[in-house]
């Protein structure tokens, strides 16, 4: 991880991510917002092939940047009004929700920085999504059943909530 | 020297700006935009733990190593959220279909 090129790859996803993050929650336009989730999004799925975690970049790019911001702009632009700009305003508790965040990164960052954690694993050297697959079926098979019945639950849910009549 | 501190509080900045976000916004659908980005710094930390935390720290033998059981926890994160998401925004449709808007500040049905 000492790699200068591995050390400038993670602070521009870095800088790349937190700005566009920073975009979502302050601009006005919510089509705007949404554009710049995607780009976060895609930053994240960088920062996971850092952390030799290539499949979940593939997993994070498909759901998150394809399926769950086609959700977010169909949502957009099925509650706008025709002709409107799409207004996204903030609330009149922008000052306590702004200390709150602060305060909860203060917090954050003395325990993190306070901790000392028990590193040192290898790095792997080779792709692991195989290593994945079989933690997944040999492990985890109950879970990921459960995790199959939540999502046709939530589909047959979401298909009865936004049904017309 | 990029450790393990950098990635967490990437993550912990991520997470707090998704925070304000959804604690600061009127539209519903920029609430659930920001819950997804404190998702997504969830998933960061988890997969930084995964990639750096010492093989030591493995449960049991009876487990698989602790850089796969971080990457499983994620991805199971990664379908909880897109079910949310679907249900979510279903929710949000059928409350501007009603009321005809998605302003958290009018659709106080439910406040006592």
């Amino acid at each position: 991880m000492n790699d200068p090129v591995v050390i400038l790859a993670f602070a521009v996803l870095a800088i790349v991510m937190l700005v566009s993050a920073a975009a979502v929650v302050l601009l006005r336009n919510i089509v705007h917002c949404a554009l710049f989730l995607a780009l976060s999004f895609l930053s994240v799925a960088g920062i996971y092939i850092l952390l030799n975690a290539e499949f979940l970049a593939a997993v994070q790019i498909l759901i998150y940047a394809g399926a769950v911001m086609i959700l977010l702009l169909f949502a957009i632009m099925l509650t706008q009004r025709a002709g409107a700009i799409a207004e996204n305003p903030p609330n009149n508790q922008v000052g306590m929700a702004a200390v709150v965040a602060v305060a909860l990164f203060g917090l954050l960052a003395l325990v993190l920085s306070g901790t000392s954690w028990l590193t040192g694993a290898p790095a792997a050297t080779q792709p692991n999504t195989e290593a994945l697959g079989r933690a997944l079926f040999e492990y985890y098979v109950l879970p990921f059943e459960i995790a199959s019945v939540l999502l046709l639950v939530a589909m047959i849910g979401a298909i009865v909530i936004a049904r017309e009549d | 020297m990029l450790s393990l501190n950098a990635f967490l509080l990437l993550s912990a900045v991520l997470f707090c700006i998704g925070l304000f976000g959804a604690l600061s916004k009127r539209n519903a659908v920029a609430i659930l935009m920001s819950i997804e980005l404190m998702f997504n710094a969830v998933n960061i930390m988890l997969v930084a733990f995964a990639r750096f935390l010492a093989p030591a720290s493995t449960v049991g033998q009876a487990l698989p190593p602790v850089s796969t059981v971080g990457q499983v926890f994620t991805i199971f994160i990664i379908t909880v959220a897109a079910a949310e998401a679907a249900v979510g925004l279903a929710i949000v449709l059928a409350i501007y279909r009603t009321r005809r808007t998605i302003s958290v500040d009018e659709v106080n049905l439910m406040k006592w």
